[in-house]
């Protein structure tokens, strides 16, 4: 596997709010906590010291409960809220220093955003919503209107052109929100707890399209939730943000089986493991004694191995990827990552 | 003996006063005081605020409150020319575009004027129900020989309404973007909607000859732009936050911000204000028919001043009929915008 570029990337970034952030600024690097911050100056430590390097090509997510400081975090990146400290790298380049018109240039060309309550224009039509981006950098209706169309019939909006948002659902206005982020032709993505005000059905039809469209564009995706399920279903990286600071982060599967503190332990409590973990965070070089049973590919979970077990233990597989063997999997390895790894058993 | 004789002497301030206490009778009350012969002493029960003529009676140097009117008047009267020299000219287009409407509308034959008021009307409202009421009203108005008279009641809203929008969306754009301009400008705003009607013509009077069309057109507009300012803030301001953060977030200019998103968003209230900026401008044209404002308000003055009951109540009845198909008209081009986006 070749390594990707870093194409964004946040270093040190503090977000304080209230009167004077940069005194207080001061404090919380002496070491106040965001409770003795408040305490004390009434001031709100939104961000602290966060650094993350988002791939290119990769979704990125950054999961926290509310308050946690996600949605500040990824306004940070478009500078919707300019930070108190810090650096935010796109590119190689600090945009931080950059001006109103390289600012606009960037949202318009190469960061779109993609919003929890759609934030359609309610007096455009569908097309001429999906076109938004376009038309904002000066571009006449005929001239966007093949682009806006391509992209809303990519998302299963064929035909919907001349509707109103309010005149459809919320799972097809999210539809046009992510149609009018494409249309922009930039290469990252912002979303901001995108499907969360879907209800589970849709939700899941809409993380199925947006995986199907990123095996086929490659775009670099930065995706803010609160569904540790949605989570994992869609990070190549995963960030775990607790009151505002990053508590851990990495692959998926490897925070799901090394959790780094109690509390990303319980986050993943609860998680249907057989379905989040994958062959190749189980698998291993060793050759089983016995018989192999069959062939799996890496990216197989768990779930799919017992099923194809039919409940045996007594079974081991090949794991096969791009026809070489590159490791076996046998039941006993598969229960025994069904259960969760305690934090204070390993210490 | 004044009342307060005794507190100027123990401050000391006699000399400042004036010796000569004038032995004329100052006031009414003096007077009667005199006639009934007595000096009676005050008793508690008479004892007066310590207000300017009460202590103008202890000490002639203290202004009596008559002095204060007489001197709010002199002192406009003092900068009355100036004042002119500066708003004259910049008020003329006013006179001008008044008489020409006036002009235009009472000149232009009926056969011609109703159809196109009506096509006007369906233009706006896109509602045969409206267009048919309105016909009914002008037809009504006409037939009764009030047709000239309301053409110039209408003439006169027209361009004041026209004038009130025009430069009260501005303002209020201006007010949504500035708190601090909204904290300056909303007491203004509350005080020429609460200043008695009248009030607003006597300086007026002042101002310009009262044969000026601009006299009544200041009024009106003064009176009538409030709603259409408030109500473009307000809508401004209530337009959905998160819809904002998406215009900036895909790199809008201000400007496209504002005229692509903002106000479009904004205009069911901004419509409401217009409406109801011409229901006030139809309230005062009545007003400011006492300082020569032609129409159906000359009518209802004729009315109160003869005591001419039927031609006041005709011509009154006449108003109402005419503010209802205003308001129907204005309210129909609400409705018709209001259906294109209702989404929350």
């Amino acid at each position: 596997m070749t390594k990707k570029n870093v194409k964004v990337s946040i270093r040190h970034l503090y977000k304080i709010f209230g009167a004077d952030p940069e005194g207080a600024l001061a404090k919380v690097r002496e070491g106040m906590t965001k409770a003795e911050l408040l305490d004390q100056t009434s001031h709100v430590l939104g961000l602290q010291d966060i650094n993350v390097d988002m791939k290119e090509g990769e979704i990125t997510v950054i999961m926290g409960l509310s308050g946690s400081g996600k949605s500040t975090l990824i306004r940070h990146l478009n500078r919707l809220i300019e930070p108190t400290a810090g650096e935010v790298l796109v590119n190689g380049e600090d945009i931080l220093s950059w001006n109103d018109a390289q600012m606009r240039t960037l949202r318009r060309e190469s960061m779109s955003m993609v919003f929890q309550n759609f934030a359609l224009l309610p007096h455009r039509t569908v097309l001429e919503n999906a076109g938004m981006a376009l038309a904002t950098r000066g571009k006449a209706r005929r001239d966007y209107e093949d682009q806006a169309n391509k992209w809303l019939d990519r998302v299963g909006l064929v035909g919907q052109g001349e509707q109103y948002p309010h005149q459809l659902s919320g799972g097809m206005q999210q539809r046009v929100g992510i149609a009018r982020a494409l249309a922009s032709n930039s290469d990252i993505m912002l979303m901001d707890e995108a499907f969360s005000a879907l209800d589970p059905l849709i939700r899941t039809d809409m993380q199925n399209l947006l995986l199907e469209l990123q095996d086929e564009l490659q775009k670099t995706i930065i995706f803010i939730t609160h569904d540790l399920d949605e989570a994992l279903k869609l990070a190549d990286h995963l960030v775990i943000l607790k009151d505002g600071a990053v508590v851990q982060q990495g692959q998926p599967q490897e925070i799901l089986l090394n959790p780094a503190d109690p509390y990303i332990e319980e986050f993943v409590a609860d998680i249907n493991r057989a379905r989040v973990l994958r062959v190749r965070s189980v698998m291993t070089d060793r050759e089983p004694d016995g018989l192999v049973d069959g062939e799996v590919a890496p990216s197989d979970n768990l779930e799919s191995i017992i099923a194809l077990a039919e409940g045996n233990m007594d079974r081991a597989f090949r794991v096969k990827s791009n026809g070489e063997t590159s490791g076996y999997i046998d039941m006993k390895s598969v229960v025994e990552a069904l259960v969760p790894r305690r934090v204070d058993a390993q210490d | 003996m004044a009342t307060y004789d005794g507190f100027f002497d123990t401050l000391g301030l006699r000399d400042w006063c004036g010796t000569q206490d004038s032995g004329a009778p100052m006031s009414m009350a003096d007077l009667l005081a005199k006639s009934s012969g007595a000096d009676a002493d005050t008793s508690l029960r008479d004892f007066p605020f310590p207000s300017l003529d009460a202590l103008h009676e202890a000490c002639s140097a203290i202004p009596q409150s008559r002095d204060l009117t007489l001197g709010l008047e002199t002192g406009f009267l003092g900068i009355r020319d100036a004042l002119r020299v500066v708003v004259d000219p910049l008020t003329q287009p006013l006179s001008w575009a008044l008489e020409n409407m006036l002009w235009v509308m009472t000149e232009t034959p009926w056969w011609a004027m109703i159809p196109i008021l009506l096509v006007i009307t369906w233009m706006v409202g896109r509602s045969w129900k409206v267009v048919g009421f309105v016909a009914l009203v002008l037809a009504g108005l006409a037939f009764v020989d009030h047709y000239e008279v309301a053409m110039q009641t209408l003439a006169i809203i027209f361009v004041c309404a026209f004038i009130c929008v025009l430069l009260g969306v501005p303002i209020g754009i201006a007010m949504s973007r500035s708190d601090r301009l909204q904290g300056v400008l909303t007491p203004v705003l509350d005080m020429l909607q609460t200043l008695p009607p009248f009030v607003y013509l006597i300086p007026l009077i002042f101002l310009f000859s009262v044969t000026e069309p601009k006299l009544y057109g200041i009024a009106v507009i003064l009176y009538a732009i409030v709603p259409v300012v408030r109500l473009t803030n307000l809508g401004i301001r209530l337009v959905n936050p998160d819809v904002i953060e998406a215009a900036d977030a895909f790199g809008m200019t201000k400007s496209q911000k504002l005229f692509g998103v903002q106000i479009p968003l904004a205009l069911p209230n901004i419509m409401a204000g217009v409406n109801q900026t011409i229901m006030m401008s139809l309230a005062m044209v009545v007003i400011a028919s006492m300082v020569s404002a032609p129409g159906l308000g000359i009518l209802v003055l004729r009315g109160i001043r003869n005591l001419e009951l039927g031609v006041g109540l005709i011509a009154g009845l006449g108003i109402v009929v005419l503010a209802i198909a205003l308001d129907r008209v204005t309210k129909a081009s609400l409705a018709r915008i209001d259906a294109s986006q209702t989404s929350r």
